[in-house]
């Protein structure tokens, strides 16, 4: 049997990639078998033949369809948005429709938008959805050819319908399981045929799929990367330094030997790893080291002194993000100039799954399986800590209990520490690395603190300037990506969405400072959005009550040249029954508008005071402009979950710096949403027959601006400094 | 190292573990049940969410040689009306995203659903207030706990 099937080679998969889809023939276990995907191949330990039509769908004997997606699922439905394009494309039945996460491999699976295999800016849809669609559709048209040969009947006359092939005029059906291995022996066409979208039955359709990862993460049987358990594996944790820069300047383990269970105690260069044979001796063996740390080179600011730096900062003038107009001359010959200063903390992601990895290797190959975020840098880092050539490292992505943007690290620290750690006691050695929430919260890797100083000049009763001076760190800067990223000096990311405002403004100028500090940050949820939403839509809310105009006709009376933000403003104002601001009552609504990563919202916030804990938002009412809706259902979920995300940070979330030292250690002292905190939300998509764009990060921008602007009408000032409910853990 | 006999999900089992060892590294390490979660380990997220004799319990905090003779329930031993209905209805209102703490979500829900047959928002706020979501399925939860109580009463 096993001499009969041809083989995969690497070859032929490359070839596959660059021409998209090339026939491949693969014996389950075959050659994927060293990426750790052979195993999972196997439908039920079936040993039938898959047809693998192309790098990303898989069709066995049983007739079980197979996708294999790019993108990680840490919450936000890679694994039901990419298998529903192509089960769309293939008319597969949902039933028998399985995603799973693809191996490493940047020709296969490179992110078309990031050019690296991973995931990260709202890409996955946007990305795969051409090149899923012909993938689905190449492997129908191939299903249909081998039935059409097989019955000899003309391939014209075959139907398909959720997963049956069907000849009406000679009454035969077949399901694709039963032409898998015809089909595999057939050349896999270029440019197979795509539906008309009127056609689809999944995309779009309301109730048509069903999440594919939801049962195995309600009955307790999803596998995370904490999950794992191989016989022999040591449990590692490494104390890390207390303040960013320090580094290990001697260091007694005469009380962590004394630990039961500790195996081993080594330095590595983020700190010192404690290996054991199980999770409490590790953390208990840590807790007993004695480390004396060099402070030298270390960062000793606090978050109060950096503001103040900043705030100095952003009274000069930085290197000019954009402009046009004379903002200067419009600020001097204004009848009144309005000035708003923010102030936004480091932010922390706290994914409920702490970072944590699984590395095996035998000083020639090596397998790590964790929640790969940035796969093709984290595949290079692992290689090159432990002196192997890419080939001889596979990674295999694993469900992550969710992101946020801290596993996505242009740096792989992670990666790194995690090949350090395998290193540093050797080969044949299998680790499961943890980092406690102790470590997440303390660790660094903050979204950036920011100030934004911002100007407007206001004349004959219009805004006819403005000027907005941020500062903060880039977290590009010193990594691989920077010289893809930064140009002309200038992250781009430090200034999205306040260096194109959706209003016509005469007058315009956005400029940034980047300064130096020694505290590590990273892309948080919607990434730049996060302070320049919450700043441009407070400030533009605060200057269209200064010049007496309503929040929604305002901001529409701006809006000619973004016609898609003002969709989505009409359309959450019918939803929200808008009538003004209010107040009404003890409520008041607020508006907010942002645009990011292609996708438009607007969102409406009805606050009231609150009678504790600072303001209570009773409601959020949400549009949504993304495209093509692939899956209604998740697209209003990645909504809820961005409100209550954006809402929880803007009003409770802060990492403060004391002495260079993060101050919250755990989920008692990081303050996050809970459910008596979570508003009714209600989504509305506009229809839209544009690509598709994401909905991961842009839900999270507009609730903090819209809850400042609804507090604006209730007495109290937009919060100028974030959180919005400050000294309260 | 010391021995403990703990009777999980219905069965007596023998462990050799340091006396102060939680009870969540207890069933993940000895027990191979990775269904219980870990977030925080000072009982302030609930993914480490169990039952001790019925009644729910946040398994980080709580060392093995408190359990005693005590019954423990993890979400790999879950069953009943109230379990079948609560799952049912997270299934059926696509309720997870990153999925890491429903494990403790879906066992905070049950013991509601044992105490209270018609929960008010109010009952429902103070049962799953322990239960962090950092992906926010807050909404999500809320109705599929009145989907599964409403349910239950038909």
């Amino acid at each position: 049997m096993q001499q009969e099937q041809p083989r995969f080679s690497r070859r032929t998969a490359l070839k596959g990639a660059r021409g998209l889809l090339l026939g491949l023939c693969l014996r389950p276990g075959s050659g994927l078998a060293q990426s750790g995907l052979g195993q999972k191949l196997r439908p039920d330990g079936s040993t039938g033949m898959a047809f693998a039509p192309n790098a990303f769908v898989r069709i066995s004997s049983d007739d079980t369809v197979t996708v294999l997606v790019k993108h990680i699922e840490f919450g936000q439905g890679p694994f039901t948005g990419l298998a529903t394009i192509v089960a769309e494309e293939l008319d597969a039945d949902w039933s028998k429709v399985r995603a799973e996460h693809a191996p490493a491999d940047l020709n296969l699976y490179k992110n078309t938008l990031l050019g690296v295999q991973g995931t990260g800016g709202s890409t996955s849809i946007a990305n795969s959805y051409e090149q899923l669609r012909k993938a689905g559709a190449a492997a129908r048209t191939m299903l249909v050819e081998a039935a059409a040969q097989s019955w000899r009947v003309p391939a014209s006359e075959i139907s398909v319908e959720r997963g049956v092939l069907r000849h009406a005029k000679s009454n035969r059906l077949a399901r694709f399981g039963q032409f898998a291995e015809a089909a595999a022996k057939l050349p896999v066409p270029e440019n197979p045929p795509l539906k008309d979208p009127s056609k689809f039955r999944l995309i779009g359709r309301e109730g048509a799929v069903k999440k594919l990862d939801v049962p195995a993460k309600t009955n307790g049987t999803a596998q995370f990367t904490i999950d794992i358990r191989e016989p022999g594996t040591l449990t590692a944790v490494v104390a890390h330094p207390p303040r960013f820069g320090s580094k290990v300047a001697s260091v007694d383990v005469t009380g962590a030997r004394a630990v039961p269970g500790l195996v081993d105690v080594k330095q590595i260069p983020s700190g010192i790893a404690v290996y054991a044979d199980s999770t409490w001796p590790a953390l208990k063996a840590r807790e007993a080291l004695k480390i004396e740390w060099d402070e030298s080179a270390a960062e000793k600011r606090s978050s109060s002194q950096l503001i103040e730096e900043y705030r100095a900062l952003s009274r000069q003038k930085g290197n000019t993000a954009s402009q046009h107009g004379d903002v200067d001359a419009a600020l001097a010959g204004a009848e009144r100039v309005i000035e708003a200063e923010f102030v936004f903390p480091y932010l922390a992601h706290a994914p409920m799954e702490p970072l944590d990895g699984f590395l095996r290797w035998d000083g020639n190959k090596a397998v790590a399986r964790f929640g790969s975020q940035l796969q093709t840098v984290e595949q290079q880092t692992i290689a090159g800590v432990l002196g192997l050539k890419l080939e001889q490292v596979s990674l295999e992505t694993m469900l992550a209990g969710g992101s946020f943007g801290r596993r996505a690290q242009p740096t792989s620290h992670f990666a790194a520490e995690l090949a350090e750690v395998a290193k540093a006691i050797g080969p044949n050695r299998a680790i499961k690395l943890i980092w406690t929430r102790e470590d997440d919260l303390r660790g660094g890797y903050y979204r950036p603190m920011f100030v934004h100083r911002l100007r407007g000049a206001i004349r004959g009763g219009k805004i006819m300037g403005w000027a907005n001076t941020v500062v903060g760190q880039s977290f590009i800067e010193g990594t691989p990506f920077a010289p893809m990223i930064i140009k002309d000096g200038i992250d781009p990311l430090t200034v999205e969405g306040a260096r194109e405002l959706p209003y016509e403004i005469p007058n315009f100028r956005c400029d940034v400072h980047t300064p130096t500090v020694g505290v590590t940050t990273l892309s948080w949820r919607s990434v730049g959005h996060t302070h320049t939403g919450y700043a441009v839509e407070c400030f533009i809310d605060e200057l269209l009550q200064a010049t007496g105009q309503d929040p929604v006709a305002g901001r529409l009376a701006l809006m000619g040249n973004a016609p898609r933000a003002a969709v989505v403003l009409r359309t959450v104002a019918q939803l929200a029954r808008w009538a003004g601001p209010g107040p009404f009552r003890d409520r008041a609504r607020g508006v907010a508008v942002v645009e990011s990563f292609g996708t438009s919202i607007a969102q409406i916030a009805e606050v009231s005071i609150g009678d504790g804990e600072g303001p209570k938002v009773h409601k959020v009412w949400c549009a949504v402009d993304c495209g093509v809706a692939v899956n209604p259902d998740i697209i209003r979920a990645q909504m809820e979950g961005g409100i209550g995300f954006g809402l929880g940070h803007a009003l409770f979330a802060e990492v403060q710096i004391d002495e260079g030292r993060p101050v919250p250690a755990n989920f008692d002292t990081y303050r996050s949403l809970r459910i008596h905190e979570m508003p009714e939300v209600e989504v509305t998509i506009v229809p839209s027959s544009e690509k598709p764009t994401g909905v991961g990060e842009p839900g999270v921008p507009p609730i903090g601006p819209a809850v400042a602007n609804a507090l604006a009408r209730l007495g109290d000032n937009r919060p100028r400094q974030l959180p919005i409910v400050r000294g309260t853990v | 190292m010391t021995a403990y006999n703990v009777k999980v999900n219905g069965r007596s089992q023998s462990v050799d573990v340091l006396p102060d060892t939680p009870l969540l590294w207890v069933l993940r390490d000895s027990l191979g049940l990775t269904g219980t979660k870990f977030g925080c380990g000072i009982a302030m997220c609930g993914a480490c969410t169990v039952f001790l004799d019925g009644k729910p319990l946040r398994s980080c905090s709580f060392p093995v040689s408190s359990v005693g003779d005590r019954e423990v329930t993890t979400i790999e031993g879950l069953s009943g009306r109230e379990a079948a209905a609560v799952q049912r209805a997270w299934v059926a209102r696509d309720v997870p995203q990153c999925g890491y703490c429903q494990s403790g979500q879906v066992m905070s829900a049950v013991a509601l659903l044992k105490e209270v047959k018609r929960p008010t928002d109010r009952d429902i706020d103070l049962a799953m207030i322990g239960n962090l979501c950092r992906c926010a399925t807050y909404v999500r939860i809320r109705a599929a706990i009145n989907d599964a109580a409403r349910s239950l009463g038909a």
